[in-house]
């Protein structure tokens, strides 16, 4: 029994995505759940990028990249018309492994592309692959280094999709196709879909978050937290510190990449915004309010922001808020809103991590 | 390439060089006197261009100059006494985001100040066309402004760290702050004044730069990982390492237009800093020794 | 039978010799003291033993295996534990969860498995929390096994350490300044915990400036001066070293 506690919250949660979805049924407002599943998606990099910085205590400031990668990885296999190199070794192998897919774009004009699923498998491929690569020489920085070199990654990625036709240049990549997971089950923004995407991102997302729940209360992520508090004497213990960070680094990235490949087809494309380092600090932003080393809090403000932001309740002073936000949280509760001792004023019980 | 081509190459990464190396002592200033990189900045060279783009029409040019270099300075001076005077022993990561935080604010303040139009200063002596002739290559008068304005910053500032006595504090700050608090220097005030003279400098930068880089409210960013990565190339803290390397890079992202397109400059500058970062993180001049001593 | 041998260990910091040439080696079950005045390369020499700092030359086995050029999680791994002069726990743990973290080294259960939650992972887990909290008992700090660790008084703080270096059942065991910080009562209960723990055939090196807790509980001493091994014996023939006494009295020469 003990041990199942701790899936408690995850419980809770799943009650109130459906309550949600029940209610903006009933009252007419089903209009919400399109921003509430691009939120959970952005809520999942979020998650992964929490266990990052606020368990493995490591900076990312170029997080959106591995997002970008998915989305842009995906997205173009499953738009890019292969007709014209069809007779190529490397298309033809991959034709008669069943990855290739004819079919119409919206104009009725016949095209060959990557079917979704290896797509979306190569995607999240690619940036492991990139995040394993880069891995290694970023994680053994610290600090202001450890900042700008992960500022400088994002920066690569995006510059990459802003400068290549392969990725759209400054247009990025649109009419990207529906993806069907499983018959009956597809991401796509299609009106109708619109209440099993729902159910889609945030069953992804409480998945996410189970596994990450039952991480950071293992071996592996006691590790971590102790990395996070003293490296040396993590090491004196025999804990592989280059190693926990760098697999954590990985996970973290595997997060974005799903997100990003998801919310690609979900919203039928991607735009360099979606790589921009804004969206990188907003993401730090967000685990910053959580309180950095809080999975529900970073998850929680996630959600709210994004959703506010969705909303467009803070019209054109998004960015804005999200720098006072910053600015704000850091100069008068470094370890997150839901630690301020106003809380514990009121007697709001909350029990950290 | 011809020889007007190479000059012209020359010419606009010298230019781009002393413009990188001004941002990088920037943060070497403020690094040294407190262990902090302040991501803002860029945002002080922004605010600089700005500033006496919109008082030009109702002054003359030198008095805007001086007038914007001025402003810049009180923001300068503002944001530290503001934002950092008064936080108790703070960690890197926390600074690092509210620097990263207020470089955001200063520049949607600038949103909504000037907008997003490209704007820039006239230039000092004739206009966009007018040139001088050295050594058979055509020269913009400006880019000898550009060159003479830094150089004069640079020389008179490590005159000022090497000769003054509240030049030597500051570095006394720099080299141990505890120590020079008990030596009777008044440390908190040394850390106002380090972020007022990065403020002045990159605002002055800023001004003579703006005729030929032009100014709009979101440069500061982009100028802020440059420099970054020349105060990185140079070794972290070393001003007279960072113009050299400041002109290392401009040269480098210059003449790479002859084999990669205009919109790949940008990767290679960030991926020269990864690189830096990666193999040599104390600089193509610092000593790995002594780097191992700091905090970063 | 030398479980740790030391030979012609050197280690310098710029123009400065912090070790040089020092070789000694500790038995198998017995308890070595290192001493010496304050900057004689005491913390270097465990720096080095323990992989923190690699050595500029020399030669350091341990369990007849060359360790000089493991990385610190590598030697931790091959059974040497140790506690930290200004103690090292995890912020945001409890006391448990830093003890659980000993047995690190002790257990197996990777990302996948934790992530899943598989069988092996709660076994493994339930029976890390067992023996953490067995030794915890035995350090009669049970009771503090759900309070963060670094909000602890100093000596249940370096109680909790030292259960956290147990936990990984060393075979060595690097002890720095035990005794620092503690008072009287307290130094005697550590004695006699050092003792217990040589008895069940863990084997100690540790350095301590309280010459009454070394001599006591000693078996070998090795005295260093300004980075050089100058006395090496028990404590009887040490305590009567001429060299030792004019270094700890101050000599006049």
């Amino acid at each position: 029994m003990r041990h199942l506690k701790k899936y408690l919250p995850l419980a809770v949660m799943a009650l109130m995505v459906t309550a949600v979805q029940l209610l903006t049924s009933y009252t007419g407002t089903a209009y919400y759940l399109t921003q509430l599943t691009i939120t959970a998606y952005y809520g999942l990099l979020i998650t992964g990028l929490c266990l990052l910085m606020g368990y493995a205590g490591q900076l990312s400031l170029g997080h959106t990249g591995f997002f970008a990668i998915g989305g842009y990885v995906s997205a173009a296999l499953t738009t890019h018309d292969l007709t014209a190199c069809r007779n190529d070794f490397f298309i033809t192998l991959l034709n008669h492994a069943h990855l290739l897919i004819s079919r119409h774009d919206i104009y009725g004009e016949p095209l060959i592309t990557v079917k979704a699923w290896p797509a979306c498998l190569a995607a999240i491929a690619a940036a492991l692959l990139i995040a394993f690569i880069i891995g290694i020489p970023v994680l053994k920085l610290k600090g202001h280094y450890l900042a700008m070199a992960t500022m400088g990654f994002g920066i690569i990625i995006f510059r990459i999709v802003m400068a290549s036709t392969y990725f759209g240049e400054a247009d990025g990549i649109s009419d990207v196709p529906a993806f069907t997971l499983l018959p009956g089950l597809t991401v796509s923004g299609d009106f109708s879909y619109r209440t099993q995407n729902y159910y889609i991102a945030w069953g992804l997302i409480l998945t996410g978050m189970f596994l990450l729940i039952n991480l950071i209360d293992s071996r592996p992520g006691r590790a971590l937290r102790a990395i996070h508090g003293s490296p040396e004497a993590a090491e004196a213990v025999g804990i592989n510190t280059a190693r926990y960070k760098l697999l954590t680094f990985v996970i973290s990235a595997a997060f974005a990449a799903v997100a990003g490949v998801f919310l690609t087809h979900f919203n039928g494309g991607i735009g360099p915004s979606e790589a921009s380092i804004m969206k990188s600090v907003r993401y730090v932003a967000i685990i910053a309010i959580g309180g950095m080393a809080s999975l529900w809090g970073a998850l929680s403000m996630g959600v709210i922001l994004n959703f506010l932001s969705l909303r467009g309740v803070f019209g054109s002073y998004d960015d804005a808020v999200f720098g006072a936000i910053l600015v704000l949280v850091m100069l008068f509760a470094p370890n997150g809103i839901l630690r301020l001792p106003i809380w514990r004023k009121l007697n709001f019980r909350h029990r950290d991590g | 390439m011809s020889t007007e081509l190479f000059f012209q190459y020359f010419s606009a990464g010298i230019t781009y060089g002393f413009l990188y190396a001004i941002v990088a002592i920037g943060f070497n200033i403020i690094y040294n006197a407190t262990g902090i990189i302040n991501f803002a900045q860029g945002e002080f060279v922004m605010l600089g261009g700005m500033t006496a783009i919109s008082l030009y029409p109702f002054m003359p040019l030198p008095l805007a100059i001086v007038a914007a270099v001025i402003i810049t300075t009180i923001i300068g001076a503002l944001v530290e006494i503001i934002f950092i005077r008064w936080l108790d022993n703070p960690s890197v990561l926390r600074m690092i985001i509210i620097t990263i935080g207020l470089s955001i604010l200063i520049r949607e303040a600038a949103l909504f100040v000037w907008g997003e139009s490209v704007r820039s200063l006239p230039y000092f002596n004739g206009n966009s066309i007018s040139s001088i002739n050295i050594m058979g290559a055509n020269v913009s008068p400006q880019v000898l402004w550009v060159i003479g304005v830094c150089a004069v910053m640079v020389t008179i500032l490590s005159l000022f760290f090497q000769l003054s006595t509240l030049g030597r504090e500051m570095r006394a700050c720099a080299a141990n702050r505890l120590a020079a608090t008990l030596c009777g220097i008044n440390t908190r005030n040394r850390i106002t004044l380090s972020f007022m003279l990065s403020a002045a400098i990159g605002a002055a930068a800023g001004c003579v730069m703006s005729p030929i880089t032009y100014s709009q409210y979101d440069m500061g960013p982009g100028l802020a990982i440059k420099g970054f990565t020349v105060a990185i190339l140079g070794g972290l803290g070393n001003s007279m390492a960072a113009v050299a390397a400041g002109l290392l890079l401009g040269l480098v992202e210059s003449f790479s237009v002859m084999v990669l397109p205009q919109s790949y400059q940008e990767i290679i500058a960030t991926s020269i800093l990864l690189l830096v970062l990666f193999i040599r993180p104390h600089g193509l001049f610092g000593n790995k020794d002594t780097a191992a001593l700091k905090e970063f | 039978m030398a479980l740790l041998t030391i030979k012609d260990l050197n280690r310098s910091f710029g123009g400065i010799q912090a070790v040089s040439d020092v070789s000694f080696k500790v038995k198998r079950g017995t308890i070595k003291a290192l001493i010496g005045p304050n900057g004689a390369g005491k913390t270097t020499m465990f720096n080095l033993i323990c992989g923190n700092l690699p050595p500029t030359s020399g030669r350091i086995s341990f369990k007849d295996q060359a360790i000089e050029t493991l990385t610190a999680h590598r030697i931790a791994r091959l059974g040497l534990a140790r506690t930290f002069q200004n103690i090292k726990l995890y912020p945001g743990l409890s006391s448990l969860e830093n003890v659980m973290l000993g047995r690190h080294s002790r257990s197996h259960t990777g990302f996948i498995a934790a992530m899943l939650n598989l069988p092996r992972a709660r076994r493994e887990e339930d029976d890390i929390e067992e023996k953490s909290y067995a030794l915890l008992k035995m350090l009669n700090i049970a009771e503090l096994a759900d309070k963060e660790a670094v909000s602890l008084a100093f000596g249940q703080q370096r109680a909790v350490e030292m259960a956290r270096a147990l936990a990984a059942e060393p075979e060595l065991l690097l002890l720095d300044e035990p005794a620092a910080g503690l008072n009287i009562y307290e130094t005697a209960e550590l004695a006699e915990l050092i003792t217990q723990i040589r008895e069940i055939g863990i084997t100690i090196l540790l350095v301590e400036h309280d010459m009454s807790l070394v001599m006591r509980i000693s078996d070998e001493i090795v005295v260093l001066n300004f980075g050089r091994k100058i006395a090496e014996g028990v404590p009887g023939t040490i305590q009567n070293n001429q060299e030792v006494i004019r270094i700890y009295l101050g000599g006049d020469d």
